[in-house]
């Protein structure tokens, strides 16, 4: 830019700006201001909440191994008869772990607690992933339903539409290592509770077997739908006895 | 308003400008930690659950 002129007002008036363009500075502040705010949100959003959810994570992980019993690092065969059943616990408690084979990156297992409640400010924010209160627990028949985030907060299920039939998630608690196998993917609206319902591929029914359910938002950076995916409980390993194969050599 | 700020802050201009850049970093930091956690939940964004 060239330097400035002063202009012919300006000079005949050396008080200063007119209050009519002080308004208009203010208000250009203003609005400058305000997207300025609006991009350090989604700074936050989108970087900052993942910073956060890593160290949290790290703790809650360390937590958590710590209330839960020695499980020898062996693969061990599965157990026989009816998984273990836990009760289920107090809202904001972290009483599991979900591992899931296909999103390892690299060396480094997927590996995330889960804690009871879906409420965002409590849990799916600060905690991680949360399971749906009222459905079922794991290896119990009926739905154990969990959900996550899939951007920002530590987004556990950042990589969902990845998942594929066969594909295992293995839910770790103080009882059992249970091995799902994910039985099906589907896109619904966000008023879709039937997904979660004891028995999803038949809601009006009783539940017949022990099934997992994710739920996350669709598309990514929209909050439009839920991607959801199903699995069934393939079976389980005692705690005591060792590991699933499918986590075999799993950190 | 920020030339207000500007004129408010004592010392050189050097003194001035470290004064304001930890002034942005305060706020900055009070955004991240309370502000934005505190409202964010309550924005029709970023939801996973169905309900």
């Amino acid at each position: 830019m060239s330097a400035p002129v002063a202009r012919p007002e300006a000079a005949r008036r050396p008080s200063g700006p007119s209050a009519a363009s002080r308004v208009v500075g203010v208000v250009g502040e203003l609005l400058i201001t305000l997207g300025v705010l609006l991009g350090l949100f989604v700074v936050w959003q989108l970087w900052w909440t993942d910073v956060e959810a890593g160290q949290t994570q790290q703790q809650l992980s360390a937590t958590l191994d710590e209330t839960l019993p020695p499980s020898p690092d062996t693969v061990a065969p599965a157990g026989t008869g009816e998984a273990p059943v836990a009760l289920e616990p107090l809202t904001g408690t972290t009483f599991a772990r979900l591992w899931v084979p296909r999103w390892d990156d690299g060396d480094t297992p997927f590996a995330r607690t889960i804690t009871e409640g879906v409420d965002r400010a409590t849990v799916l924010d600060p905690l991680g992933i949360g399971h749906y209160p009222g459905t079922a627990m794991p290896g119990q028949v009926g739905n154990f339903a969990l959900a996550g985030h899939r951007q920002s907060h530590g987004k556990p299920f950042y990589a969902v539409d990845k998942l594929e039939p066969g594909d295992a998630l293995v839910v770790e608690t103080a009882d059992a290592w249970y091995v799902y196998r994910v039985t099906t993917s589907e896109i619904v609206p966000p008023t879709d509770v039937d997904v979660i319902a004891p028995n999803p591929s038949d809601p009006g029914a009783d539940p017949t077997v022990a099934t997992i359910t994710l739920t996350t938002c669709h598309p990514l950076f929209s909050t439009r739908e839920r991607y959801v995916v199903h699995g069934e409980l393939e079976s389980w390993v005692p705690r005591d006895a060792g590991r699933p194969a499918e986590l075999a050599g799993e950190g | 308003m920020y030339a207000a700020i500007w004129r408010v802050l004592p010392g050189p201009r050097w003194l001035k400008a470290t004064q304001a850049l930890l002034l942005v970093l305060a706020v900055v930091a009070v955004l991240f930690l309370w502000v934005f956690p505190a409202i964010a939940p309550h924005l029709p964004i970023d939801q996973q659950t169905v309900e």
